[in-house]
């Protein structure tokens, strides 16, 4: 799950790291109240939504004035903001921060996240800050100072000095980068956060230590000891019918192809998506229907497939393992019956009472395909799907 | 023979009396796997599944009553972590978690712990393992498998599931079948499977199945690629996964690097493991590798 830089500052002041002073507004009154209530003449309005980039994509910029504050807060409210993490399509402005300028000496990197090989959180930071961590990695990985952290240890002060050492900073701004390094972790630790990055941390004028972004993926497996992080979540952020997927249990990603599929098993799902296309059509979803493939589950994916417009056929491969077979396709010829469906629908079912699943769907007089095998399925729903 | 788990593997099921645990330990118990303890605590004493299974309030005393070597645990996710650590405590040393959604900061001291105790963890978020005809320490269909000589590694469960019918479709039997889960911090990786079944004298190929994310079926690779007597043949899921979103498994994503589809059906092919490119042709490759 992700958060808005405001609400990622939040949290963050929660933990002791210093962050500009700043008031969320979700309009043009209320940008214009932040401005007086900051009491600083230059500010940074900066559009919220969940992606990078939002600089170069006109989503930040200052204002010196009342004016610019308000020409700046309708510019910026309810325009759609391409970067090249939102993809093509971008992303609509619904909400700003309105944040006291700051005075800028240098700018560093800072970034806690899970090293998967090492199986231990790892902790960057760089003098390269403002700019893409990828970029900076790919092309000067030595310019990036990492401290690996024990599990069961936790953080300790020699590390927070080592990468407060590594950006080069001395008297005061040291012992304050050392623990802001200290808290950072302390924070990642209690929010179950699986990446928590500053660009830039920034070193003012007046020798402080500033965080003046924040960024956070929280692990969606922890939200349940995590409420105050789960009440942040904005659901305007997120696709619509992965949110009604989610309602129902359903994990679904919709992509942009014109062949639905719904399957049991994420490995399976993906594999199915893979063979779809190898068979010359294009997926139009991720849909995993988890273990159990009941005739509610079935006619809950139905609907979520087919509210895509784009979708001429639907693929349902189900491997029934305790799940059984028979039971699937009575749910999948009641939904098709109850759905009256228009889409043709190709059936896959292998596993336990495979033979009496194919009886039930060839005796329903629903017009369903059925396939053998996953090849034959996919190759069947394609050229349905090019038939349609 | 077989890796990890077998006929004399004496099983605890913990949390044994929830309605998974109760399901899949008469399931196990249908399959011939002996289960000689459950655990609940605060169930202590009492007995489960038609007075077949004794149920105690810990790991340590089902341990030292029965004898239990193994466990398998069906715990919700915020005790699962906690679940593993008493099993890796009490010296049983195959633990396999079932449990889907433990949270990655957990898993991340639990492996820990796990390596330092000499624990083998198996998932979580997994189907478990199965020694054909011996015991089914998971969730699996058994009924699917065949005893043979070929070995399974996989991330995922339904398509392990697919796997194991395409080899028995063409002849080919299996030793054991693990599903090591896809969650980013797991217990046992594919190297690690790979190393077992290396030894083992009665497994003659292997099956991998990995997917998008992390750099496991790589490492695994290169490793056979120096070391594996034995043909080794896989499988990549996600080929059209679009980047930066997690493909239902909690490791399932692509974020930069060499850890997309293609990467990894690239590095497997150049270090000699035939790789199938659609999952209908996993079979086929298998016994093809095997002439």
């Amino acid at each position: 799950m992700k958060v808005h830089e405001y609400q990622g500052k939040e949290i963050f002041r929660k933990h002791g790291i210093i962050t500009p002073e700043g008031i969320p507004a979700f309009s043009v009154d209320e940008s214009l109240a932040a401005y007086d209530k900051l009491g600083s003449e230059t500010v940074v309005v900066k559009a919220q939504i969940h992606a990078g980039g939002r600089g170069k994509g006109g989503g930040v910029k200052l204002a010196h004035s009342h004016d610019e504050v308000e020409s700046l807060a309708k510019e910026m409210l309810g325009m759609t903001l391409i970067t090249h993490q939102t993809g093509p399509k971008g992303k609509e402005v619904q909400r700003l921060l309105i944040e006291s300028g700051a005075d800028i000496r240098s700018e560093f990197y800072a970034a806690i996240t899970l090293d998967r090989g090492k199986e231990m959180d790892v902790f960057m930071v760089s003098m390269e800050g403002g700019v893409e961590i990828e970029k900076v990695a790919a092309e000067t990985p030595e310019k990036i100072v990492k401290v690996w952290i024990d599990p069961l240890l936790g953080m300790k002060s020699y590390q927070a000095r080592k990468l407060a050492y590594g950006l080069n900073l001395t008297g005061n701004a040291f012992k304050e980068a050392a623990s802001i390094f200290l808290k950072m972790y302390a924070c990642y630790q209690s929010t179950d956060a699986s990446l928590m990055e500053i660009n830039p941390l920034i070193l003012t004028g007046d020798d402080h230590i500033v965080a003046l972004d924040s960024k956070f993926n929280f692990d969606g497996n922890a939200l349940f000891r995590q409420k105050e992080i789960s009440d942040m979540r904005d659901l305007s952020e997120e696709d619509p019918m992965e949110i009604e997927a989610g309602n129902y249990n359903l994990n679904y990603i919709k992509l942009d192809g014109n062949v639905g599929c719904m399957v049991n098993g994420a490995g399976l799902a993906m594999a199915t998506m893979d063979i779809i296309k190898l068979a010359g059509g294009e997926p139009a979803n991720f849909l995993d229907v988890g273990g159990t493939a009941s005739a509610e589950t079935v006619k809950n994916g139905f609907r979520i497939i087919l509210s895509d417009k784009n979708v001429k056929a639907v693929l349902i491969n189900i491997f029934g393992g305790i799940v059984r077979c028979d039971r699937v396709a009575n749910g999948v010829v009641q939904a098709v019956k109850e759905l009256g469906l228009e889409v043709p629908v190709v059936v896959r079912l292998e596993g336990t009472n495979a033979e009496e699943a194919q009886t039930i769907l060839s005796k329903s007089g629903v017009s369903i395909i059925p396939a053998v095998g996953m090849k034959d399925a996919a190759e069947k729903v394609v050229n349905a799907a090019l038939g349609a | 023979m077989s890796i990890l788990v077998n006929k004399d593997s004496k099983v605890v099921v913990q949390g044994i009396t929830g309605s998974e645990g109760q399901f899949h330990a008469s399931q196990m118990l249908d399959y011939g796997t002996q289960i000689v303890a459950g655990v609940t605590p605060g169930k202590g004493g009492q007995t489960t599944l038609d007075d077949r299974v004794p149920v105690f309030n810990s790991v340590e005393e089902a341990v030292e009553q029965t004898g239990a070597n193994t466990s398998i645990i069906f715990v919700p996710p915020p005790f699962a972590a906690e679940a593993v650590i008493e099993a890796s405590f009490t010296g049983i040393s195959v633990v396999v978690c079932i449990t889907e959604g433990v949270p990655v900061h957990d898993m991340v001291k639990v492996k820990r712990v796990v390596n330092q105790n000499g624990t083998r963890l198996v998932g979580p978020n997994c189907p478990g393992i199965i020694t054909v005809d011996e015991c089914k320490l998971g969730i699996m269909p058994g009924f699917i498998c065949k005893k043979g000589s070929i070995g399974v590694i996989s991330k995922s469960g339904t398509l392990t599931y697919e796997a194991i019918d395409q080899l028995v479709n063409v002849g080919l039997g299996q030793t054991t079948a693990i599903g090591i889960g896809g969650d980013p911090i797991i217990g046992t990786t594919m190297k690690d499977c790979l190393k077992l079944f290396e030894k083992d004298p009665e497994t003659e190929g292997v099956v991998i199945i990995g997917e998008i994310g992390g750099q496991m079926e790589i490492e695994a690779a290169r490793w056979a690629k120096d070391t594996m007597s034995k043909p080794v043949i896989g499988f990549i899921a996600g080929q059209t996964a679009p980047p930066g979103r997690r493909m239902g498994h909690a490791g399932a994503i692509v974020s930069g690097g060499d850890d997309t589809a293609e990467a990894k059906m690239r590095i497997l092919g150049e270090c000699g493991i035939g790789v199938a490119e659609s999952v209908a042709d996993i079979g086929e490759l298998m016994q093809n590798a095997m002439k």
